[in-house]
């Protein structure tokens, strides 16, 4: 109820996260484990954030990562971007660089080749938003 | 043209996981942003990258608008064969850029 008195949404919350997630992957269960997402645990400027994710896998043909979706519940727009993998990537493992208007917790949702989903998430304190300073 | 920067080792043993950077210089306008007179920036991003390794997609990725400017990224690959790996990046208007590094695999 509070949410609809509201004059404007302007941010992602975490039902937009669900969403954007339902989006990419239907409504598979998701298991918490197997994927490590890594920020600095203060990011002073929330315009250039280092993330680093990987998930636990042995990356063979049989069984390897397909895709990690980054998703944020603050930032004007949930989905951050999305990386595949292929057996032949050896390591399911990326870093960027990314945009953060505030503190928040930054998840990542590993597809396996089998289907299965995992999920893992950090939150970073942001000193400086992305969409404060414009 | 833009500036691409690649880093993918000269040599490699087979079936070794090598690391590799890619990062190309764009400003990846979010289009949140608001210029001096209160107008809103045009969006102007990068949003897909696709690293080919002797024609073959590897590695891929869609970027959106909370992907840093200049945007970089950093992944793994299995050397497998002596070759060519093509770095490749695509605005939104179809725009693309692309280099290209050579690998010896021994």
């Amino acid at each position: 109820m509070t949410i609809s008195t509201m004059p404007l949404r302007a941010f992602a919350a975490q039902v937009d996260v669900d969403r954007a997630r339902r989006e990419l992957f239907g409504d598979r269960p998701v298991q918490e484990g197997r994927v490590t997402v890594k920020l600095p645990p203060i990011a002073e400027n929330g315009f250039s954030v280092a993330l680093d994710v990987s998930v636990d896998s042995p990356m063979t043909p049989d069984d390897y990562v397909k895709q990690v979706a980054i998703l944020s519940p603050r930032n004007p727009l949930p989905l951050i971007g999305q990386f595949y993998f292929t057996p032949r990537s050896g390591r399911a493992a990326v870093s960027t660089r990314i945009r953060m208007s505030g503190t928040q917790a930054i998840q990542a949702v590993a597809e396996m080749s089998d289907g299965s989903l995992w999920t893992g998430s950090m939150e970073t304190v942001v000193t400086l938003a992305a969409c404060v300073v414009l | 043209m833009a500036n691409i920067r690649l880093a993918v080792p000269d040599t490699a043993t087979q079936g070794e996981v090598i690391e590799i950077k890619a990062l190309i210089q764009h400003p990846m306008e979010s289009g949140f942003r608001r210029g001096s007179r209160g107008e809103v920036i045009e969006r102007n991003i990068i949003t897909a990258f696709e690293c080919q390794y002797e024609g073959e997609t590897v590695f891929s990725a869609t970027f959106h608008p909370a992907i840093a400017a200049n945007p970089i990224l950093t992944f793994n690959l299995v050397a497998t064969q002596t070759g060519t790996l093509t770095f490749t990046w695509t605005d939104q208007h179809g725009e693309s850029w692309s280099d290209q590094a050579a690998i010896t695999v021994t």
